[in-house]
């Protein structure tokens, strides 16, 4: 507890209890009780909860490049993405001869498109192992190709948020092209089972939910230990002095490269999660809207507090869910709205305003 | 007062080598520790050091004055690397090239700065800029993996004891007043261990007190470190500077001890106009 700061911190062992609770009380129940009981939570709650702790994952990972590197990186949602559809052609791979088609290797739009044979980057993802690192490998590596370009050559500030920007949007136009091999427009979906485990089936869910849940904790654990490092100082002291850093012997590039790729495996896991729970994979995730959407999760949590990245992401997206169910229409009015207001009035988020009543309470 | 810098470092390293000259190791043997000779940088045209030419002695404590633009502070971005000159050469030594390599590698071989503005990192405590600073593996894993021993904490503690920070040690540095922030980034300067320290205006914002301690510690380094300072203030100069060098329109105008100075026709022209 010592090494990762928390014993002091009450928002922060708040938010980690509540995490447990919430992955382990609701799988739990629903496993052991029938579906009549009170203590039964619907397949929806659960897949929808599910849902909230891969976006938390996800912002956690953007709060680490932006909240303590001061990197704005608007192109999350890509590493995101690709993490989702390493998961996703796994997914594809177990349909086998179930599919429309009923080709055994082929996955139906590529029978559609007249393929013959699997593309080589297809291969290997039958193996579920094999798709789990390519969840991470894959992310990490545009991560770091893109972060080493970038960094070396000083892009900075605005023009990296941009160039970012520019990242995840030429994705979504490559993923949307058939020839691709990745299902083009509809992307990848219609996914049978999971290890053998039928996807759509209540208990699977709750598994997954509780997986989700996990890994967020363990993530922010291993996030809070990073932060505590000599590196998560340096990466500290970037955010608010890059030069400076570099006077002091530290090859600020490389710092950045390392938090921007590390960061982009964690999306990666994020959106590996993601896909099984709600079904599918398409280009939209490539949107530059959802990357933008991320910021707007942290900065309205807390930025540079791992947890405020949680609050952010779980409470907007449950705003979101309420929301559109009543008046879709202004949902994102809502949205920008509070974005606004949050960066007025509360440049530290929901977290400092949290802060501040906690300390107040004290004196 | 010698006693006052072995605290600081304990084992002073000899600055003179052996006998063998190694490529990319610092040799000193020939007196000078920096070289820098006809160096030129313009900016759009603006000549900010013009066929400039210096050298310091190893373990001298040298301060440079001249007039506003006159090139003080775009020599120090040229030695530490922030600045390319257009032509010239600047060794490290005899054989270190500096316009070879990059900030992050000047800072290791030993070439250290404190900047006119003081730069610490408000973020985080005295402590932790000290120890950012401290003479260590740079590399991300090894800083990932970094543990401090005892030994490392011990000289934090003495160094934050000669800044005269104690009791802020946990503080944010933010909160520290000017002079305390100048104090601190010495420190961290002293924390790197450096062979060469460039020092630009230590004392602006600072007490008299501060001021005097200031000018005990620049003076108690000498001999074991080479140093560096640009400084404004001529009281402050006088009762530290054995050499000093002023510059004038990127060039060097003249050298000599404050008094040879202050009586060069030149340089009461540059200073007092006509």
């Amino acid at each position: 507890m010592k090494l990762i700061g928390l014993g002091t911190d009450k928002i922060g062992t708040t938010v980690l209890i509540v995490l447990a609770a919430v992955s382990f009380i609701i799988p739990v129940c629903n496993l052991a009780t029938p579906a009549d009981s009170p203590l039964h939570f619907s397949a929806y709650t659960v897949s929808v909860l599910g849902k909230y702790l891969t976006f938390a994952l996800l912002g956690l990972s953007l709060d680490l490049v932006w909240g303590y590197c001061g990197i704005l990186a608007l192109g999350q949602g890509a590493f995101f993405a690709l993490g989702g559809y390493a998961m996703g052609m796994y997914l594809m791979r177990q349909i086998g001869t179930r599919g429309v088609y009923g080709d055994p290797l082929l996955p139906d739009f590529m029978v559609f498109l007249n393929w013959k044979e699997l593309p080589w980057y297809w291969l290997g993802f039958d193996n579920f192992w094999f798709a789990l690192v390519m969840v991470v490998l894959v992310p990490g590596l545009l991560a770091f190709v893109f972060g080493w370009l970038a960094f070396r050559s000083r892009v900075t500030g605005v023009y990296l948020s941009i160039i970012t920007q520019a990242l995840t949007y030429a994705l979504l136009l490559a993923f949307f092209r058939n020839e691709m091999g990745f299902g083009g427009n509809n992307g990848l979906t219609d996914f049978k089972e999971l290890l053998g485990f039928n996807i759509q089936s209540e208990a699977l869910r709750s598994v997954l939910l509780m997986i989700s849940g996990v890994t967020l904790i363990a993530v922010f654990i291993l996030c809070r230990w990073l932060v505590n490092t000599k590196l998560g100082r340096v990466v500290t002291a970037i955010r608010d002095q890059e030069s400076r850093v570099r006077f002091l012997g530290y090859r600020v590039e490389m710092f950045k490269l390392w938090i921007f790729v590390f960061s982009a495996m964690i999306a990666g896991i994020a959106g590996a999660l993601y896909v099984p729970q709600v079904g599918i994979i398409n280009p939209s995730e490539f949107s530059p809207l959802n990357s933008l959407e991320i910021v707007i999760w942290v900065a309205i949590g807390g930025r540079g507090t791992l947890y405020g990245a949680i609050i952010g992401a779980v409470l907007v997206n449950y705003s979101k869910t309420v929301l559109t169910g009543l008046m879709p229409e202004i949902w994102l009015f809502t949205l920008g709205a509070v974005f606004v207001l949050v960066t007025v009035f509360l440049p530290d988020g929901l977290v400092g305003l949290m802060r501040r009543r906690l300390q107040e309470s004290h004196s | 007062m010698n006693t006052f810098a072995e605290n600081l470092f304990g084992e002073v390293p000899k600055v003179s080598s052996g006998s063998l000259v190694v490529e990319g190791e610092l040799d000193t043997r020939h007196g000078p520790i920096l070289y820098l000779e006809d160096v030129s940088v313009s900016f759009d045209g603006f000549k900010a050091l013009n066929h400039m030419s210096l050298y310091i002695d190893a373990g001298e404590l040298r301060c440079m004055i001249g007039p506003n633009g006159a090139g003080k502070t775009t020599l120090m971005d040229v030695i530490t690397g922030k600045t390319r000159p257009d032509t010239g050469t600047v060794f490290f030594g005899q054989t270190i090239d500096l316009l070879q390599m990059d900030e992050p590698a000047i800072a290791q071989a030993g070439i250290c700065r404190k900047f006119q503005k003081p730069s610490v990192f408000d973020a985080l405590t005295v402590f932790e800029n000290l120890e950012l600073a401290l003479k260590a593996d740079k590399r991300t894993w090894q800083t990932l993996f970094y543990r401090l021993n005892g030994e490392q904490r011990d000289r934090i503690d003495q160094i934050i004891e000669t800044i005269g920070l104690t009791a802020c040690n946990h503080q944010r540095a933010g909160i520290l007043s000017h002079g305390q922030k100048q104090w601190l980034e010495i420190g961290m300067l002293l924390m790197q261990e450096p062979k060469v320290m460039l020092v630009d205006e230590p004392i602006a914002g600072m007490t008299h007190q501060e001021i005097e301690r200031t000018a005990e510690l620049l003076l108690s380094l000498q001999g074991q470190r080479s140093i560096v300072v640009v400084e404004h203030d001529m009281e402050f100069v006088r009762s530290i500077a054995s050499k000093v060098t002023v510059l004038h329109e990127g060039s060097v105008l003249t050298e000599g001890t404050m008094d040879e100075v202050q009586n060069d026709p030149r340089v009461i022209q540059v200073y007092l106009g006509g």
